[in-house]
């Protein structure tokens, strides 16, 4: 057997030659060759024989040879279509059970894949109304302090670079310049409307594609205190009156005057405003900032840069190295880097700090896509498995078509139309699932829906409906290529013969979608462990009970009278700003102890009734006494200040009375307080000072009974509407907004959650198909073993043994790359839960008891069946 | 319709044909061109030229009996028509025509 393999030429050649060649020529041609290469072995000897053989069926491959496109065949699959589309519907009502598992786990696989087409769709959409769109391109900046390159990109620049690049730079048409800071409340007479906005230069009109309804795009935004409304918050400040050339009131200081009304800006915009001031603006007001036009001041302003058609690239950016160089010399040890990002990347590009908006960012767009795909890929081994596992019932089919004369394209024709039958069925269930779904996925985290709308348009339906065909065409391929390959003779032998090398493949796909769920599931489980444990980490202060009220400029002492009368109210605190959610003020300290060295230390501003309110803990000294002149004489500091600038670390009760110099003020240390998680992350722990607030404030902290504190809050918002009618109430529980502000990974848990359990249900269903398949065809067996005296203990291992082999390799497999996903990926900071073993195990025996409950059942229902039933029809 | 026209290389093959009477098929054409020319005739050109004779209508084919060799497949046995005749003799014709042209002495001179 061996000695012919080696003696005939090379298949895959003979392959080629019969795919190419016309089959009239075909048989000589072949009959040639062959017998060149019968003399070739023995004039040259094997090897060169084959590689002449090769050769000549490259050179044969000539305009003659070649087969002609047969318009009859084309012809008679479009006739056999219909017959293809019958059959396909008989045998998908006749196998009830196996197409609902077929279209169930498609439809729910093929959901996903519809959330994501809706969000790449959304994501593409962003911006398209520009006409200028492909040439505009934002300017992003990154600071180098003494070299050190690893810091990000923000997606802002200076206004000084923004303004030296229009001025300097040759190459750039127009940019145009957006400043934050434009925000607060506009009075018209008496009506007062908070809005919020940017500053921007007159380039804006011309740069974007935003339409003027009224007023000139050329001059609106030129004169000093011009302010330009979009059409909505005309409406809201001017109801039906004509907005043009009135003017309103801007409470942080000034008189603007409306010269231009904006079309409402379209939802998939990244830049969103209510209204835009003029440039020319700060020119006056901020004259004396010594800030305003800083070279490092690289947070402030985004600048959009619109490049004429086929601009050279790698000039622009040598210039912009250019100014870079010029100006860093006003800095000492700082080198910022400028650089032109396009705005079709600003959705999906590279994640930067400091964005307009929040953005989806590359690196979730692919973790999404990529977890989309094995969702669908899980589902389209399904539908392989079982269709393969089917085959037995479909080879009869197959072999009397290949006697009438079906080609083997027709039967994987047949074949591929049948899947895509399945999946468009599927893709009908998908879209009513996407239905279901996307309110709570939009809901899944705050700021999801200003990101996505995932509207079910006619361009996402048309994407769907090519999707559902390719994930057909996957699904669809595996089986189709079988049952081509079937040879119609041994069909009709009765040949049972399954080829151990399909059982593997089948196997293999079951572990692959076990070992998929058991990764999702141990993931799901060990993130909901971290989760839990950030959200009860103890922070060295009391959230319970405790009210935050966002003062919005509003006074806080007639707010503190009124509030202290409630009953409910057990004290009131005031500060700059919360601690343990992320923000940070932040100032440079010298160290009192070495003039050499200085710290970033964050701070706070409180009263004296802050500290025992949310119960940190004094280590030595005493709080702060109430005072009403705005002198700053005092300051409590955290231990871990105390050791980073060495004063007395090991008793802090010396700390008291010394002196420490914050902001050019002298402040004595009147108490040290326990170190407490300032920032959000609590991997850190900072050095901290807390200064005494009295016009500082922005919150009001308000301890409450514990008692219905949904009563109180609205108890609160009526006081609050009593004194306030421009501003809503904002205010939110403590420990809630330590809550949120993990919510990115209490999203993440429940995507990964929504996940697994798809995983679970796909692979669930792959496997019941595959039981009821193994114990179906195995029935005669399993009655005869019967009649021989097997007991019902035994055939139910002697069937399920296998399956359970399979989940226990796909835990083999699942779980190591759990782990090493979390030790390596995952957890490279210090603190995280540690994972519990019984965490692990906690996932794969969840999973384990649905299969042995699915398996169990299934062959337990073929152990008990009478063997006199089944032998008898034999 | 191309012309009738023999080239030096189709004739041969042509001629060739003809002498195997019942043995003209692609290998042994080759082999006897080969034998005959004493040059290396590759396949690949005999058997396109046959196909252009038989698209000429020149020569006539059909499949013979299957055989133990060439892997089970068929020879293509080539003979020539009425008009693949007729193209040889006019061919030869010309050719004689042209030798009797020639004086003996300008030959003898070289």
């Amino acid at each position: 057997m061996k000695k012919r393999e080696d003696t005939a030429p090379p298949k895959w050649a003979t392959r080629l030659l019969c795919w190419y060649c016309n089959p009239k020529l075909l048989e000589d041609l072949q009959g040639d060759l062959n017998e060149y290469f019968e003399r070739n072995i023995k004039s040259k000897g094997i090897r060169r024989a084959k590689l002449i053989y090769v050769i000549d069926v490259f050179k044969f491959l000539r305009l003659y040879t070649v087969r002609k496109p047969e318009i009859v065949n084309l012809l008679i699959n479009w006739i056999m279509l219909g017959s293809y589309i019958k059959t396909s519907g008989r045998n998908i009502v006749r196998n009830k059970l196996f197409s609902t598992i077929n279209i169930v786990g498609l439809a729910i696989s093929m959901s996903v894949g519809l959330f994501m087409i809706g969000i790449l769709s959304d994501m593409l959409s962003y911006d398209k109304f520009h006409e200028n769109r492909d040439r505009i391109y934002r300017v992003i900046s990154r600071l180098e302090y003494k070299g050190d390159r690893s810091s990000n990109f923000t997606s802002t620049t200076s206004l000084k670079a923004a303004k030296a690049i229009s001025e300097t730079i040759s190459g750039i048409e127009d940019i145009a310049i957006l400043r934050r800071g434009f925000g607060g409340d506009l009075k018209f007479r008496e009506k007062v409307i908070p809005l919020d906005g940017y500053w921007a230069n007159p380039s804006m009109f011309k740069v974007f594609s935003f339409k003027l309804i009224h007023g000139s795009p050329a001059t609106a935004l030129k004169e000093p205190f011009s302010i330009v409304l979009t059409e909505k918050s005309a409406k809201k400040l001017f109801g039906d009156e004509e907005a043009l050339g009135k003017t309103v009131i801007f409470n942080k200081g000034g008189e603007y005057t409306v010269t231009g009304v904006l079309e409402d800006i379209p939802t998939l915009s990244h830049i969103n405003f209510d209204m835009l001031g003029s440039l020319s603006t700060r020119e006056v007001i901020a004259k004396n900032d010594k800030d305003e036009m800083t070279w490092d001041h690289i947070l402030t302003t985004w600048a959009y840069a619109l490049l004429p058609p086929n601009a050279n690239q790698e000039n622009l950016k040598a210039s912009l190295n250019q100014l870079s160089t010029k100006e860093d010399r006003s800095l000492k040890d700082t080198h910022i880097e400028l650089a032109l990002q396009p705005m079709t990347e600003i959705m999906i590009g590279q994640e930067l700090d400091n964005q307009m908006r929040p953005v989806l960012g590359k690196l979730w767009l692919r973790i999404f896509m990529a977890l989309a795909f094995v969702v669908i890929i899980s589902a389209c081994f399904n539908y392989t498995n079982l269709s393969i596992a089917r085959s037995l019932s479909r080879r009869r089919e197959v072999g009397i078509r290949k006697v009438i004369g079906a080609l083997k394209s027709q039967v994987i024709g047949q074949f591929v139309i049948e899947a895509i039958i399945i999946s468009l069925c599927a893709l009908a269930v998908a879209h009513l699932l996407f239905l279901l779904l996307r309110p709570s996925f939009l809901n899944i985290q705050q700021g999801i829906q200003e990101l996505f709308h995932l509207e079910l348009s006619f361009a996402i339906i048309f994407y769907s409906i090519v999707f559902a065909i390719a994930v057909g065409v996957a699904a669809g391929i595996f089986p189709a290529l079988f049952f081509s390959r079937i040879n119609a003779t041994q069909v009709f032998r009765n040949f049972l013969g399954h080829g151990s090398k399909k059982l593997t493949f089948r196997k293999a796909l079951i572990v692959f979608q076990y070992s998929i769920s058991i990764i999702f599931v141990t993931f799901t489980v060990i993130i909901y462990g971290q989760y839990k444990h950030y959200i009860a980490f103890d922070l060295g202060f009391k959230t319970d009970n405790v009210l935050n009220i966002s003062l919005q400029g509003n006074s806080t002492e007639i707010l503190k009278k009124e509030l202290s009368e409630l009953p409910e109210v057990k004290g009131i605190s005031q500060s700059l700003m919360l601690t343990g959610l992320g923000n940070a003020y932040g100032t440079i300290i010298k160290n009192p102890t070495n003039p050499k060295d200085s710290a970033n230390v964050w701070y706070n501003y409180v009263d004296e009734n802050y500290l025992p309110l949310l119960e940190h803990k004094l280590l030595a000294g005493h709080n702060f006494t109430a005072r009403t002149d705005s002198l700053e004489t005092d300051v409590i500091v955290n231990l871990r200040l105390l050791k980073r600038f060495n004063i007395a670390p090991q008793n802090p009760a010396k700390a008291i009375d010394e002196i420490i110099n914050v902001d050019h003020k002298d402040l004595h240390v009147i108490g040290v307080i326990r170190d407490f998680h300032y920032g959000g992350d609590v991997n850190k722990s900072e050095e901290v000072v807390l200064r005494y607030a009295n016009k500082n404030a922005k919150w009001l902290n308000v301890k409450i009974q514990p008692v219905d504190p949904l009563a109180t809050y609205s108890k609160i918002e009526s006081i609050w509407k009593k004194h306030d009618t421009i501003h809503p109430f904002e205010a939110k529980y403590y420990h809630l907004q330590i809550a949120e502000n993990y919510s990115g990974m209490r999203a993440l848990i429940k995507v990964a959650g929504f996940l697994a359990f798809l995983a679970i249900c796909i692979a669930s269903m792959g496997l019941l198909g595959m039981v009821v398949y193994t114990t179906e065809t195995r029935l005669k067996e399993i009655s005869i073993r019967k009649v021989m005296g097997a007991t019902e203990i035994n055939l139910i291992f002697l069937m399920g043994r296998g399956f359970l082999l399979l989940l226990v390799v796909a835990g083999c497999i699942g779980l190591p790359i759990t782990y090493l996903f979390f030790e390596k990926i995952f957890f490279r900071s210090a603190n995280h839960a540690p994972i519990y073993m019984s965490d692990l195990l906690m996932g794969v025996s969840a999973i384990s008891i649905l299969a042995i409950v699915m398996i169990g059942s299934q062959t337990l229902k073929v152990a008990r069946s009478s063997p006199s039933e089944v032998l008898k029809n034999d | 319709m191309k012309g009738t026209n023999l080239g030096e290389f189709e004739e041969l093959v042509l001629l060739t044909i003809a002498a195997l009477v019942n043995e003209a098929y692609s290998v042994s054409i080759c082999d006897e061109l080969e034998r005959q020319t004493k040059r290396p005739v590759k396949l690949g050109v005999v058997h396109s030229v046959l196909n252009r004779l038989e698209e000429k209508a020149l020569v006539k084919s059909k499949l013979g009996e299957a055989t133990q060799t060439r892997g089970g497949k068929r020879k293509r046995y080539y003979a020539i028509t009425a008009a693949g005749k007729a193209g040889l003799l006019r061919s030869k014709e010309v050719r004689d025509e042209l030798w009797n042209m020639i004086p003996e002495f300008s030959l003898k001179r070289i």
